[in-house]
């Protein structure tokens, strides 16, 4: 599968990885986290249609099935066809598609992307692919970044760390680093907030590290649905030896988060101070709050 | 000298009592006031025929302005002093020796601004203090440096009451320039203004980092783009004022400006304004900054008389002036307008073009105009993207996008800015609030001047949208002071009143945040 479904390209963002960079977010998710802050990446689209009636400017109509989207997968019947020209991003189609999907993907391949990309430099230093969640298109990643490494730029990844990476060499050899949610450490915890279990996910923290791949790893603090006290000093632990890492503990805001689960309240900036706090003890430096 | 109209003599006397009276202007401010209302009862200027016309009218048709110098220039607009002479050597006029420790040299240092005039009655430029100062701090330890520093920044900002004043770091990195960015971070100051001279192949990453890191707290140091500067202006170039390049020992007689919007407003089309206007209002430009030349060094006396030049600290022969314009993006939507193209300046590749042409056209008039006082620059002016004044309505700085037109791609405002940034050795600049986020990347800052360069900017500036000190239109103001002037109360800077007026007629605050 050569083409990969695009939600947004970023041209310039400060917040994915150092420097300046361009961010391409890809659809689809294989957690269902319950803080997550843009649903609407998390499915496919499974072409019901719903939103081009809704669409108040006409920019959607249901068109003729992708021809890159194989039997099976969702989407590979019909799909809406956006027209951004007269898109005015409303997001009515994302709030009204009952399967957190969005219409306004792009099937593209890693060529597309490149050129969407290339129209940035000299401006960036690198590029990073997220999501949803991204490695459920290896080998569009892989082809991705052989292209834009060409150009001296650097590329990151943004995952949850559901893939396995050992597995994937060639992956591996034109990454450079990886962005890796650790979004609870205890596997029941890590079940309740994901739908789904975390051992592959701290065993990529321990691969990546090893080969200096893992530039960040993050835990969204959410008091309520975890203990996120736990999960930052134990992923603390088991990272301490293979510093520098950055770790970003990011408080739970309700931004974007579907209905059911906007009543979580997120932490004080104090009890933030005292995970880094806590970190710096184990030898940590780079420690990002947000 | 002309005799004047007892008329324009009582209404000046109107505005000097008026002044006198005013319950929001300081001492000072009244006293600077004052000498320009005097000056503007003078006629000594040998001026060119077809000038008033173009020169004394509202803004909505204004075609020259001549930015406040007065009637009878008695000194040069921008002063640049060789400060490096002045502290190895010292002053006979001013009794100070060779400064032989850091204590003299900013000692020495502060007693010299006070001597040095400009049209602000400040000092424009206060030196490459990073280089200046660095052989003196090596005999002292880092918090005895900062201390220091703290406290010579201190006395500049309270008592150089202008924010038309600028510092130059750079482009090598010193243990001076570390620590002034430091302090400099903390004090969140409007005076003095900054910039690094910034090359990649020269300025190590972590030393840009701090300055950015510094840009983001206090909305200086702006980036200079060293390379091309020096590629002009050779290596004894400095960044003073707002932004502009000058040489070093010398300076600009003279600042004018063209209001290239009122100008369009007289053409028929593009080839009237091309052929005609633009042609016609620059030759009565360009003769009126002669004629200002011409009595600043003929019969002024300032080179002959003042102990800069005397003792050295300046040279008449370093000395150039500055072609100044504004309103680029007004004179291109008037334009197509009267060609009946849909296009808008900071949108196209179409007005894109005009604009060049147009710059074209301004660049080969001022190549092929000679004055005798500027030899430094091969007999020309030099071109400047001048940075507006407070009553400005409806005139954009420069070349920039209108503030609320701007790009929605950050990427796509700098690459617009590209096409502009290389006609203008003596300065111009675009400038971008930033987003907080960037506070925890300055990475991102640093990417973006080095590909900005890279392709042919010449200057930027950043700060956070978040801080207080900002810059209006290239000196920085703060917000919290703008804030008491709004509510009648005096404020110990100049500046911060064109901050306000600038941002009541300039919509500065609603610039969009990158």
């Amino acid at each position: 599968m050569r083409k990969a479904p695009v939600n947004k390209i970023i041209k310039f963002s400060a917040v994915d990885g150092p420097g300046n960079r361009t961010a391409i977010f890809l659809q689809g998710c294989n957690f269902n986290c319950k803080y997550c802050h843009n649903p609407e990446t998390r499915a496919l689209c499974i072409g019901c249609g719903l939103c081009v009636e809704k669409c108040p400017a006409g920019a959607l109509s249901l068109g003729t099935p992708d021809p890159a989207a194989k039997k099976g997968m969702p989407g590979y019947q019909k799909v809406p066809v956006f027209d951004p020209a007269k898109c005015v991003s409303c997001d009515t189609c994302i709030h009204v598609c009952p399967n957190n999907a969005s219409p306004r993907i792009r099937w593209m391949n890693p060529e597309e992307v490149y050129g969407e990309v290339k129209k940035q430099v000299p401006f960036i230093r690198g590029i990073t692919v997220s999501g949803g969640e991204c490695t459920l298109y290896p080998d569009f990643l892989t082809e991705l970044f052989t292209l834009c490494r060409k150009d001296g730029l650097t590329c990151f990844i943004d995952s949850n760390g559901t893939y396995d990476f050992s597995t994937d060499p060639d992956l591996m050899k034109v990454t450079d680093g990886v962005m890796l949610d650790i979004k609870a450490y205890d596997p029941v915890q890590h079940r309740a907030v994901t739908d789904a279990d975390n051992s592959m996910v701290l065993q990529n923290a321990l691969f990546l590290a090893k080969q200096k791949k893992l530039f960040e790893v993050r835990t969204v603090v959410v008091p309520e649905l975890f203990d996120c006290k736990h999960t930052i000093l134990e992923t603390g632990k088991l990272l301490a030896s293979y510093q520098p890492i950055r770790y970003k503990i990011i408080a739970y805001r309700p931004f974007g988060v579907r209905e059911e689960y906007r009543h979580y309240t997120g932490p004080t900036e104090e009890e933030l101070s005292v995970f880094a706090n806590e970190l710096r003890a184990l030898g940590w430096s780079d420690i990002v709050l947000i | 000298m002309r005799d004047i109209s007892m008329d324009r003599v009582n209404c000046v006397r109107e505005e000097i009592l008026e002044t006198i009276k005013s319950p929001t202007l300081t001492h000072e401010q009244k006293v600077a006031t004052l000498a320009n209302k005097a000056d503007s009862l003078l006629e000594v200027l040998d001026l060119p025929e077809g000038l008033d016309e173009l020169l004394n009218q509202p803004i909505d048709t204004q075609c020259i302005c001549d930015l406040f110098e007065g009637h009878a220039p008695m000194r040069p607009r921008y002063i640049i002093p060789d400060y490096a002479k002045f502290l190895k050597e010292g002053s006979e006029f001013l009794q100070l020796g060779p400064a032989q420790d850091i204590y003299e040299a900013i000692n020495n240092l502060l007693i010299f601004y006070k001597h040095v005039p400009s049209i602000t009655n400040f000092p424009v430029y206060v030196g490459a203090l990073d280089e200046l100062l660095d052989p003196y701090l090596e005999e002292v330890d880092d918090a005895t440096a900062k201390k220091l520093l703290r406290l010579f920044f201190i006395h500049m900002d309270r008592t150089i009451l202008d924010s038309f004043s600028h510092a130059n770091l750079g482009p090598k990195a010193t243990r001076a320039g570390r620590l002034i960015l430091e302090v400099e971070r903390e004090l969140e100051h409007a005076v003095p203004n900054i910039t690094l001279k910034y090359d990649e192949d020269i300025t190590p990453d972590d030393f840009a980092i701090e300055a950015v890191k510094t840009a983001l707290r206090s909305a200086k140091p702006s980036f200079a783009n060293h390379k091309m500067f020096r590629s002009e202006l050779q290596d004894d170039y400095v960044i003073a004022s707002c932004y502009n390049g000058l040489k070093y020992g010398g300076g600009s007689y003279t600042l004018c400006r063209l209001i290239l919007g009122n100008i369009a407003k007289r053409a028929k089309n593009v080839a009237d304004f091309k052929e005609n206007q633009l042609p016609y209002v620059m030759d009565i430009m360009a003769r009126y900054m002669d004629a200002r030349i011409k009595f600043e060094v003929e019969e002024s006396g300032f080179f002959t008389n003042n102990f800069l030049a005397k003792e050295g600290f300046i040279h008449r022969d370093r000395f150039t002036a500055m072609f100044g314009m504004v309103g680029m993006a007004e004179a291109v939507n008037i334009l197509m307008e009267k060609e009946g193209k849909p296009y808008r300046y900071g949108h196209d590749e179409e007005s894109a073009k005009l604009g060049v042409e147009i710059m074209e056209v301004i660049d080969a008039f001022n190549n092929a105009h000679h004055n005798p006082y500027c030899e430094v620059t091969g007999g020309h002016f030099l071109l400047h993207a001048q940075v507006g004044i407070a009553q400005d309505h409806d005139v954009s700085p420069g070349t920039r996008i209108p503030i609320g037109e701007e790009p929605e791609e950050l990427l796509d405002h700098l690459k617009y800015c590209a096409h502009f940034h290389k006609y203008f050795p003596s300065g111009t600049g675009d400038i971008f609030p930033i987003d907080t986020t960037a506070h925890k990347n300055p990475e991102y800052i640093l990417d973006i001047v080095k590909g900005a360069f890279r392709q042919d900017l010449r200057y930027l500036s950043f700060y956070a949208a978040d801080s207080d000190v900002i810059r209006i239109t290239g000196y920085l103001v703060k917000r919290s002071e703008i804030a008491k002037l709004r509510s009648g109360n005096a404020v110990l800077q100049d500046t911060t009143a064109l901050g306000l007026g600038a941002t009541d007629n300039g919509h500065i605050e609603e610039r969009k945040v990158r």
